[in-house]
């Protein structure tokens, strides 16, 4: 008798268990039990936890804001386009728009500060994706994702679209610069 | 009422044939073998593009490509194919006849007409959306018309499925449970019922958004109920594929099931749990909280993961004990060593269970965990992944059957039998090579669906490292092995059915009628007693049982790996 007929015995859920069943499908189900359990400890003792915080908005009033902070905060420009570098103050809300085929504005950040980031595509779906950190958040049209994140390390990052928007999907990157904090 | 009762004997395996049902078991079959040589066809120029030194297509015709290859293997070739797979489990093994064999066609023409319409969509260029068609991005109308067609007929063929397993019983064609094959069969077919539901609940409202009846689809409800049913259409995959598992241990080593209820009991689990799974894809999404996402993706405590766990031991477990039994009985792997490495039956089904375990599975978990998400959302780890589970697991292992239905279904003896012995291997072990570069670009941040990791015409590129384009270039060569493995599968397969020497069964007979037909019932043991004296301490199976340890541990050392990997990422809340 086989798998691909009707088992022999009429009561076959009477056969005892193998050993190596037994075995197998407690250590299986302890690890289980760990893996299902490692999630809700990193949420109290990992730092690096996706923020459930998210609003319902409309793509004008959210870039009513972000026009408001590149107004106030812009540092210098960036590229034949003259894309706004923006450095806002440590602590403070920042709006990054993600639309076809950018990321606007550009941001400069500080080493060790942590800022509220507010991300929202006011089209399609769009990716966040950090490199080389290789932080990766998916970005959808009307709600507005806010995570406060925490810069490490100085230096020039990428933001990337990991997420298919079209024929020119390839050309949607961007920088993030991260500086010293600036000293007085 | 001119019901078709007739049945053959297949007298190479004794497996009864009800003839208007093997009819449709091949049809299925090869509308499944025609999807996987168009979509293999697209894999390669899909493969050729992504491999940075070669940038074969321009960006538009690799978006086509690649939606049109998701599709055609995702959906159609394994759906076909999982069609043909249910008939045999229900109509053959129960040896029962086929339940409203003129249903059936209906439900096949559907889903022919329904997958050319969506590839006509495709093909036509302004339906280039993925094969997940994301809203707002907006496909043809008949991109989704195309879809549902198909899916109403894949819906219809459960039905008759299910129909014929009360045809079974109720004129007794077997006695007393289904067999085990039958069960995850039946597994399979109730989670694509909900999944096919699940399918309709959103594909509906998005045609008639497609066509203008809709105003407004929201992104997030889009995507939460498309997973219903695009992750567990995945499901459905895994519990045929376990089935299919089963069936090749049954009918190559006449292996049983060690126990009929751990099997069973884990089947069962697939049912309660897996259609959680939908978060799996949501958890780097705004909008949800970490309470749903985490008992969402855990498949509620890991249970349906604990689930394939149990049948990763029980599957090689049962060719372990079979092959004990006959003799092969000395050390820890005498069994393994000595089973037919040269039957691609067996040889396919190994490296997919394998794979499917040590690549698919282990990076799966990685992936549905919610922190772990984070360093791995839609890079083209994503890719990776389910290149292991969904090729090297589902379609190797249909291959791997397939060698068995050339002689028993298509009465053909199977051509080319030395290319054959080899199939598994150059596919099998192309695949899970392609996938394991495709997960390590993707830690390096690669992203998936991208026409240019090099950013071409982008005024502020990013530059990736020098070993992700490596590993793009491994991963390509790879995949063109797998292609190759994929050709001669078709090869052999074409070749065998259309022009193989045909098997003469010199007194063949119709059986008119088969009800009431099943043996005597065996008179009931008083206990059933468990395995004789094979094995080595108490284990009935210990090789099987290093093989699960080795396993465990590797899961366990690259589980921790990425969490400390997590940690060093810019803290985030």
């Amino acid at each position: 008798m086989s798998a691909i007929q009707p088992p022999a015995e009429r009561l076959w859920w009477k056969q005892p268990l193998d050993r190596v069943e037994g075995t197998w499908i407690v250590i299986a189900f302890v690890w289980c039990m760990v893996m299902f359990f490692m999630m809700p400890y990193w949420h109290v003792y990992g730092k690096q936890n996706l923020s459930n915080e998210a609003y319902r908005t409309t793509p004008e009033a959210y870039l009513a804001k972000a026009q408001a902070m590149v107004d106030k905060h812009t540092v210098r420009t960036v590229t034949e386009q003259n894309i706004p570098v923006v450095h806002p103050v440590p602590g403070s809300d920042v709006y990054l728009v993600a639309r076809l085929w950018q990321f606007w504005p550009v941001l400069e950040l500080e080493e060790g500060q942590t800022y509220r980031l507010h991300i929202m595509s006011t089209d399609w779906l769009h990716g966040f994706s950090l490199q080389p950190e290789n932080i990766n958040i998916q970005i959808h049209p009307g709600y507005e994702h806010v995570v406060t994140l925490t810069p490490t390390k100085e230096g020039t990052y990428s933001i990337i679209c990991n997420e298919y928007c079209g024929i020119n999907h390839h050309t949607m990157a961007s920088k993030l610069y991260v500086v010293k904090p600036k000293k007085g | 009422m001119a019901v078709n009762r007739n049945f053959r004997t297949c007298p190479s395996s004794g497996l009864v044939f009800h003839e208007p049902a093997e009819k449709l078991i091949r049809w299925n079959a090869v509308a499944g073998v025609v999807s996987l040589l168009v979509g293999g066809v697209l894999a390669l120029l899909v493969t050729l593009t992504r491999w940075p030194a070669v940038k074969l297509l321009p960006p538009d015709w690799f978006y086509l490509a690649l939606t049109a290859h998701g599709l055609d293997m995702l959906v159609f070739w394994i759906i076909f194919f999982e069609i043909a797979v249910l008939y045999f489990a229900a109509s053959t093994l129960l040896k029962c006849r086929l339940a409203t064999p003129k249903v059936a066609w209906v439900a096949f023409w559907l889903m022919i007409v329904g997958a050319l319409t969506n590839n006509f969509a495709v093909f036509k260029g302004d339906s280039s959306v993925m094969f997940t068609s994301y809203v707002p991005m907006g496909a043809h109308p008949l991109f989704y018309l195309g879809l549902i067609l198909f899916a109403v007929g894949a819906l219809v063929a459960c039905f008759v499925f299910f129909g014929t397993l009360v045809v079974g019983k109720a004129e007794k064609t077997y006695n007393g449970s289904i067999p085990l094959v039958t069960f995850g069969a039946v597994t399979a077919a109730i989670i694509a019922v909900f999944t096919i539901a699940a399918g309709a609940i959103i594909l509906i409202p998005t045609f008639l958004w497609s066509v203008g009846l809709v105003s407004h689809i929201d992104s997030l409800m889009y995507r939460t109920v498309w997973w219903a049913f695009g992750h567990s259409s995945q499901q459905i995959n895994v519990a045929a594929h376990v089935s299919v598992w089963y069936a090749i241990a049954a009918i190559v080593f006449g292996a049983k099931p060690m126990s009929e209820k751990v099997s069973r009991t884990a089947f069962v689990l697939y049912i309660l749990f897996l259609q959680l799974a939908s978060a799996h894809h949501l958890l780097a999404d705004p909008g949800l909280t970490s309470n749903w996402k985490i008992f969402n993706t855990s498949y509620a405590m890991y249970l349906a993961v604990l689930a394939s766990m149990v049948h990763g031991l029980t599957v090689p477990g049962a060719i372990e004990v079979a092959q004990r039994e006959k003799g092969f009985n000395k050390g820890f792997f005498e069994w393994l060593r000595k089973a037919p490495w040269g039957n691609p039956s067996f040889s396919g089904m190994f490296i997919s269970l394998v794979g499917f375990g040590f690549l698919g599975g282990i990076s799966g978990v990685m992936m549905g965990t919610e922190q772990l998400n984070l360093i791995i959302h839609n890079t083209i780890y994503v890719p990776g992944h389910f290149h292991a589970t969904v090729v090297v697991g589902t379609t190797l292992a249909f291959m791997a059957l397939t060698y068995f239905l050339i002689p028993t279904l298509f009465r053909r003896e199977v051509m080319f039998p030395g290319m054959a012995k080899w199939q598994p291997y150059v596919y099998g072990l192309g695949m899970c090579s392609f996938s394991v570069f495709m997960m390590g670009a993707g830690t390096l941040g690669v992203p998936r669906r991208h026409w240019d990791m090099a950013f071409s015409g982008a005024i502020l590129p990013h530059e990736f490292p020098g070993t992700a384009y490596l590993m793009m270039g491994i991963m390509a060569v790879s995949g063109i092995a797998a292609v190759i493995g994929g050709g001669m599968y078709l090869a052999i397969t074409v070749g065998s059915v259309f022009f193989g020497k045909k098997i003469q069964t010199p007194d063949f007979k119709h059986v008119p009628v088969r009800q009431g037909m099943a043996p005597a019932p065996v008179p009931v043991a008083a206990a059933p007693s468990g395995h004789g004296s094979i094995g080595i301490g108490g284990f009935v199976a210990p090789g099987t049982f290093v093989l699960a340890m080795i396993f465990l541990t590797s899961f366990i050392l690259y589980y921790f790996v990425n969490w400390k990997y997590l940690s060093t990422v810019w803290p985030l809340k």
